[in-house]
């Protein structure tokens, strides 16, 4: 049996917002029975996009994490809903029925990711669908996947063994896998929104005069192992990635033996450490 | 002999007006529409000769026919041949477009009787050659749902409608009928582009913009405006509206229209309308508008170049290029840039954020396809942009006013230490000793040091050096702006002329054209097929305007037509300055962009008002988004108050913006309400080629998706029904319908030749095939660096300014090179201080060395092109699109505009992520919430342009804005005092806390 499975990859995604919009335009003021009942035009976001800025200026970067309802296998909606007012279809898609669901607020509680929301107007819960009335349809998609310009958002229709071998493969996450829900929305470079970076500069002086250090070594030190090692690129910049927040004492070591500066840093959250002199 | 040869022209005559009659009653039995049209009146039309020699009149009764030979004594209505001769031409199949309008500019056919009359036989008659081509549309996909096409800013699109209802608008997703898609062979691999028509985000929007509660839908009077009592022009902007009927609206018009000509004079009529337009070549601004327009005369509003000023005022002097705007010539740079770039500089450019205007989002793989080469990117630009957290790459943020003191310092790297294209430099440009003396400090005792440049732009001289030091030692592709050769919000400021032709000299001293040293950032120059002949928008529709459009070149000659001039074109007001021409009473403009053909038309000035001409008495403003793009926009706000202007309409689909100042408002239809035919980003003109940002050229035919929500109309029929009240409406539509027209755009295209009308109806687009290999554009400028002739000439420079004729020798510049120092510049004010011939760092006059100003306006506001909407086009409405969270933000009930900070500026005012603040200066005052950011360096504010709403709290005009017109702040001063331009991007500002009024 095969069975949809979406895919979000990080690194491609820049919050163009065709999704979100796609999403507007095919659900707000269209009624699918039995998939779902229309989307109201705002507050609702069906697939949201979460931004987070890394790093202190200038050495930043900036990750966006789509997310849609994870049509989890082992979903928490199901287990909270009365009436069977959610349901898993065979091909993996979790639906909430439109009209069994009436009332039952709880359900937007019951989501951990935060995907299901209230329809205060009709009374019900409602939640992105994967566009099930477009795939049923003869649809290779839904409708963001169809609008992402970048390739960030792809879906797959594959059995749950081929998927195993794509997780692999492409080294793919689920979000906030604590929370064991089993979802089919699988991430890649997940770090770029996840994880911590620690970058810097690195500069010498010659009669006042400042100057990029190219090519420099930097090594970085965590729980005394050696973590990472880079290069300093033509700017003298250089980051440590895929870091874990709140995660302790780095010490980072730039440049050959005998010249080499330390630097220490207690890392929270991405840190960019200011102009280092060598 | 020869009366007998006379006699057959009579004989053939009398056959046809017999014919005719029988030709009707057939249609009419076949046909339903000819049957219901043919019963809309009762009326006796005679057709005959001028001579009354011959005739034939036809009586209509209850949808009935009959006719008689003869001419009768009292017809309704006639339509008069000069000649049998001249009437079998023209009633006999096999006749041109062409041979009716050449009779009907020489009055060899003319006609008499009431309009009313003569249009509905003229438009009979039109139907009795058209019908049955009209009937099968569209693609029925079953349940009821229809599949139409449409074209639109964000790309093509289909549109799914199901009980007369948008259900949803789609990307077109090709078929395997549609021709393939190139393919480019570079470093080993093959890129070819997705089999879809990617829309910019707001394309996504439209559907919520169609059944916007904004939406006009019917006509509306200001309660307190009365044309024959009080006009109470003092309330415009104030007071509310009444619906009013279609009737009366248009009497209104009509009826002030011919006051003000008999009372003033045409050229008392003032007529603007925005930068774009919902797309199609008919209903096009360029096209109907226009057309109507120069029927009734006017004065003109002439738009200056905002989006392209320091390539216009500045580049175009040391390159040429004056057709294209002061652009650089970015052909062939995709297929260039994924065989041989290294590293790609985003100068001023957010290509991902500005969409190439109407590209969707078609550039975006491409780039996509350069990281995953390993081409590096540096990107430059106070906003960590949208590209650049994309891409990757190193960000270099200079100050806002940093003007050309980072290319100076480049420069001086690249001369201290031996890294420039010498050769080059010395066999294909002039002036650059003078240039490198500057550099040197040769003549101000200045040394354009890294160091130097830091104190001006705050970018650290270290990364300058790196930067210039990379820059020479890669084969490195500059995109400037958002096409990668032109545009860029750096050129939107005091600073932007330097800026812009720093830019050029960088080029000059890398060797611009030779391998892998180029202009581009991805965004244009795909290898599509060029010379596929489609008309862009500027080619001016049915305009018949052969003097402000683009008409003459191809379309009139193809889609022959009655030509319309407007005889008040004399006297024009630059868009910038309309408040000053209406409160002051007088403005001058510089540089008319209609006519930039040689590189000196930018020094043409005109004056309003010209002598003896009518000042503005009478203002026909299509839509409302000047409050929102145009800078110190409060002005325009106080210029509707003025009892000067005795009346103002304006036509729109949204009741927003200035849409709200107007005593008459007329409602305009969407282009997914009428019948249209475009073909995606080609606007043509200045653009031409432009298509070339698309992975595909697409045609649409702009279906009529659903019927006119409300009493809505398209601006086709309204500007017909005000003909019809001005005696215009024959002259105006030629007696063809909308879809007559669009029959008429396709017949004048290529399409026919790939296409019948009956699939293309059906289908509703066409993807025109690329070229074969060897029959691509070869990099820009390569000619030039190799010494050649260019062999790769398209429409500009014209003849006269090359040497030597059509053998296409040099650039446009008097030398035909690249100039340091500008001849046209040095003839026009070689002491010019504001624009020296030879670019110089002249500090911003509004930026961080005006000193006093600086410390009451701390805070440096950049105003890029928005992101999620096309100037204001797809913003507010109460649509979907306000709910992007980078777009607005919803608090306490409202949507606000967003201004973005530095962590460090907002902690010193107390702010946080998503507080109200008050954004302001002595222009004005917004109302947004704030973003808290390290995207921006600290002392520079990000608020894109181009909000829709303009939502005073108390006065409009003086009182803090709440729907986000960030242009209320930004300066009306010029970028140089003799252009007509703006720098919005040169606007200081302090923000604090908004704690309510």
């Amino acid at each position: 049996m095969r069975k949809w499975n979406m895919i979000i990859d990080v690194r491609n995604c820049e919050d163009c917002n065709s999704c979100f919009l796609a999403c507007k335009d095919e659900h707000v003021d269209n009624d699918f029975p039995p998939y779902s009942s229309s989307q109201p035009k705002h507050i609702h976001r069906w697939i949201n996009i979460m931004r987070k800025e890394r790093g202190q200026f200038p050495l930043i970067d900036v990750a966006y994490l789509p997310r849609p309802c994870m049509h989890c296998d082992d979903a928490p909606c199901i287990k909270h809903a009365a009436d069977n007012a959610v349901y898993k279809r065979d091909d993996g898609i979790v639906v909430i029925d439109p009209i069994r669901s009436k009332g039952q607020r709880n359900l937007v509680q019951s989501c951990p990711y935060g995907a299901i929301w209230w329809n205060a107007e009709k009374g019900i819960p409602q939640k992105c669908v994967f566009c099930a009335h477009l795939l049923d349809d003869g649809w290779q998609k839904s409708r963001c996947v169809q609008a992402c310009p970048t390739g960030a958002l792809r879906m797959l229709h594959v059995e749950d063994s081929e998927m195993e071998k794509i997780i692999q493969d492409e080294r793919l996450e689920v979000l906030y896998p604590e929370y064991q829900t089993k979802p089919r929305v699988y991430y890649k470079n997940l770090y770029r929104y996840m994880k911590c970076f620690i970058a810097g500069s690195v500069a010498s002086a010659h009669d006042g005069i400042e100057d990029c250090v190219n090519g420099e070594p930097v090594v970085l030190y965590h729980e005394g192992k050696k973590l990472q090692e880079a290069r300093t690129d033509c700017f003298g910049d250089f980051k440590f990635d895929d870091l874990d927040p709140d995660s302790g004492l780095y010490t980072i070591r730039i440049g050959f033996e005998k010249r080499a500066v330390v630097k220490e840093v207690n890392l929270e959250q991405s840190c960019s450490i200011e102009k280092i002199l060598i | 002999m020869q009366a007998k040869d006379k006699k057959i022209p009579k004989m053939t005559f009398f056959a046809a007006l017999l014919g005719l009659e029988k030709m009707l009653k057939i249609q009419a039995r076949r046909h339903i529409e000819i049957r219901e049209f043919m019963k809309q009146k009762n009326c006796c039309i005679q057709i005959k000769l001028k001579d009354n020699s011959q005739g034939r009149y036809f009586i209509f009764n209850n949808g009935n026919v009959c006719s008689k030979n003869g001419i009768h004594p009292h017809p309704d209505a006639a339509l008069i041949f000069y000649d049998a001769e001249t009437a079998v031409a023209l009633m006999m199949p096999g006749h041109t477009q062409l041979d009716q309008i050449h009779a009907m500019k020489n009055f060899k056919i003319t006609q008499e009787g009431p309009e009313e009359l003569t249009m509905w036989f003229a438009r009979l008659g039109q139907m009795l050659i058209t019908v049955g081509q009209y009937q099968h549309y569209g693609v029925d996909i079953g349940n009821g749902v229809m599949k139409y096409t449409n074209g639109t800013v964000a790309g093509p699109v289909f549109v799914y409608v199901k009980n007369g209802k948008i259900l949803r608008i789609t990307p077109i997703e090709f078929d395997n009928i549609d021709a393939d898609s190139w393919t480019i062979k570079a470093r080993g691999k093959e890129f070819t582009p997705p089999r879809i028509s990617t829309l910019s985000p707001h394309g996504y929007n439209f559907k919520s913009q169609v059944y916007s509660p904004d939406r006009l839908l019917y006509p509306l009077k200001r309660v307190d405006f009365n044309p024959t009592g009080e006009r109470n022009c003092q309330n415009r902007g104030v007071s509310g509206y009444e619906r009013i009927s279609w009737d009366e609206a248009l009497d209104i018009v009509a009826g002030e229209i011919k006051r003000i000509k008999r009372e003033y004079g045409p050229s008392a009529i003032l007529q603007s309308t925005g930068s774009h337009h919902t797309l199609g070549n008919l209903g096009y601004f360029m096209s109907a508008q226009r057309r109507f327009m120069n029927l009734i005369g006017h004065t003109f509003v002439l738009q200056n170049v905002d989006s392209w000023e320091g390539w216009y005022w500045g580049a175009m002097h040391h390159w040429g290029g004056s057709m294209s705007l002061g652009a650089g010539d970015p052909s062939g740079c995709v297929e260039e840039a994924l065989k041989h770039c290294e590293m790609m500089i985003f100068w001023s450019s957010d290509p991902e954020s500005t969409n190439g205007a109407y590209g969707g989002m078609e550039g975006t793989i491409r780039r996509l396809w350069l990281k995953d080469l390993g081409v590096k990117f540096v990107h430059i630009d106070p906003y960590y942009n949208h590209t650049a957290a994309l891409l990757g790459g190193k960000w270099i943020a200079p100050r806002p006013d940093y003007g050309n003191a980072l290319s100076l310092a480049i420069a001086y790297v690249w001369i201290t230490e031996d890294l420039y294209d010498k050769e080059y430099v010395k066999t294909r440009t002039t002036g650059f000793d003078e240039w490198k003396d500057y550099v040197l400090g040769r003549e101000d005792g200045i040394l354009k040091t890294p160091e130097w440049q830091e104190k001006e732009t705050n970018v650290p001289a270290k990364d300058v050096r790196a930067l210039a030091r990379e820059w020479a030692s890669k084969k490195t592709f500059l995109g400037v702006g958002g096409m990668g050769c032109t545009l860029g919000g750096a050129c939107r400021a005091a600073t932007g002329i330097e800026w812009a032709r720093s830019m050029v000299y960088l080029m000059a001293m890398r060797g611009l054209g030779k391998e892998g040293v180029s202009l581009g950032n991805m965004q244009v120059t795909t290898p599509v097929d060029f010379t596929f002949f489609f008309p862009g928008y500027t080619e001016g529709g049915f305009s018949g305007d052969l003097a402000q459009t683009g008409l003459a070149i191809n379309m009139y000659q193809k889609m022959p037509q009655l030509p319309t001039i407007n005889p008040y074109y004399r006297q024009m007001v630059p868009r910038i300055n309309v408040p000053e021409a209406i409160l002051e009473g007088k403005c001058k403009g510089y540089g008319n962009i209609m006519d930039a053909k040689s590189i000196e038309h930018q020094f043409q000035t005109y004056e309003y008002p010209q002598q003896g001409y009518s000042k503005i008495k009478m203002y026909y403003r299509y839509g409302g988004s000047f409050i929102g793009t145009m800078p110190e926009s409060n002005r325009y706000v106080k210029a509707y108050k003025s009892e000067e202007v005795e009346f103002v309409v304006n036509q729109s689909i949204w009741l927003e913006g200035e849409a709200k100042f107007a005593d008459i408002i007329l409602p305009a239809c969407t282009n997914f309400e009428r019948w249209d035919i475009s073909e995606a980003s080609n606007p043509g003109g200045y653009g031409a080629g432009l298509f070339s940002q698309l992975n595909h050229r697409v045609v649409t035919l702009q279906h009529k998706c659903i019927e006119p929500l409300g009493e809505s109309k398209s601006d086709y029929d309204i500007f017909f029904e005000l003909a019809k009240r001005l005696n215009l409406a024959g002259y105006y539509s030629e007696g063809c319908t909308e879809l007559d027209w669009v029959k008429r755009t396709f017949d004048a295209s290529d399409l026919p030749r790939y296409i019948s009308w009956k699939d293309f109806m059906k289908k509703g687009y066409f993807v025109v095939p690329a070229p074969k290999e060897g029959l691509t554009q070869k990099p820009a400028y390569r000619w030039f660096a190799e010494g050649r002739n260019n062999d790769e000439y398209k429409m500009g420079p014209l003849a006269a300014d090359f040497k030597d004729g059509m053998a296409y020798e040099g650039l446009q510049t008097p030398s035909g090179k690249i100039e340091f120092v500008a001849t046209t510049l040095k003839r026009y004010d070689p002491d010019d201080r504001e624009r020296p011939p030879m670019s110089k760092y002249i500090p911003s006059w509004e930026g961080h060395h005006v000193t006093d100003l600086l410390r009451k306006y701390p805070l440096h506001l950049i105003t890029p092109h928005a992101r999620y909407t096309f100037n204001t086009m797809n913003d507010g409405k109460g649509s979907c699109v306000n709910d992007v969270k980078d777009h607005r933000v919803l608090i306490d009930g409202y949507y606000y505009w967003i201004v973005r900070m530095n962590n460090k500026d907002a902690m010193a005012r107390g702010i946080a992520n998503g507080d109200l603040v008050k954004m302001f200066n002595d222009r004005g005052a917004v109302i947004c919430a704030a973003q808290v950011t390290e995207r921006l360096p600290h002392g520079t504010v990000h608020s894109y342009s181009s909000s829709a709403v303009y939502d005073p709290i108390g006065e409009p005009g003086s009182s803090p804005d709440r729907g986000g017109c960030v242009n209320t702040l930004t300066p009306k001063r010029p970028i140089i005092s003799r252009s007509s331009s703006t720098a919005a991007n040169s606007c200081l500002v302090q923000i604090e806390k908004w704690r309510g009024a």
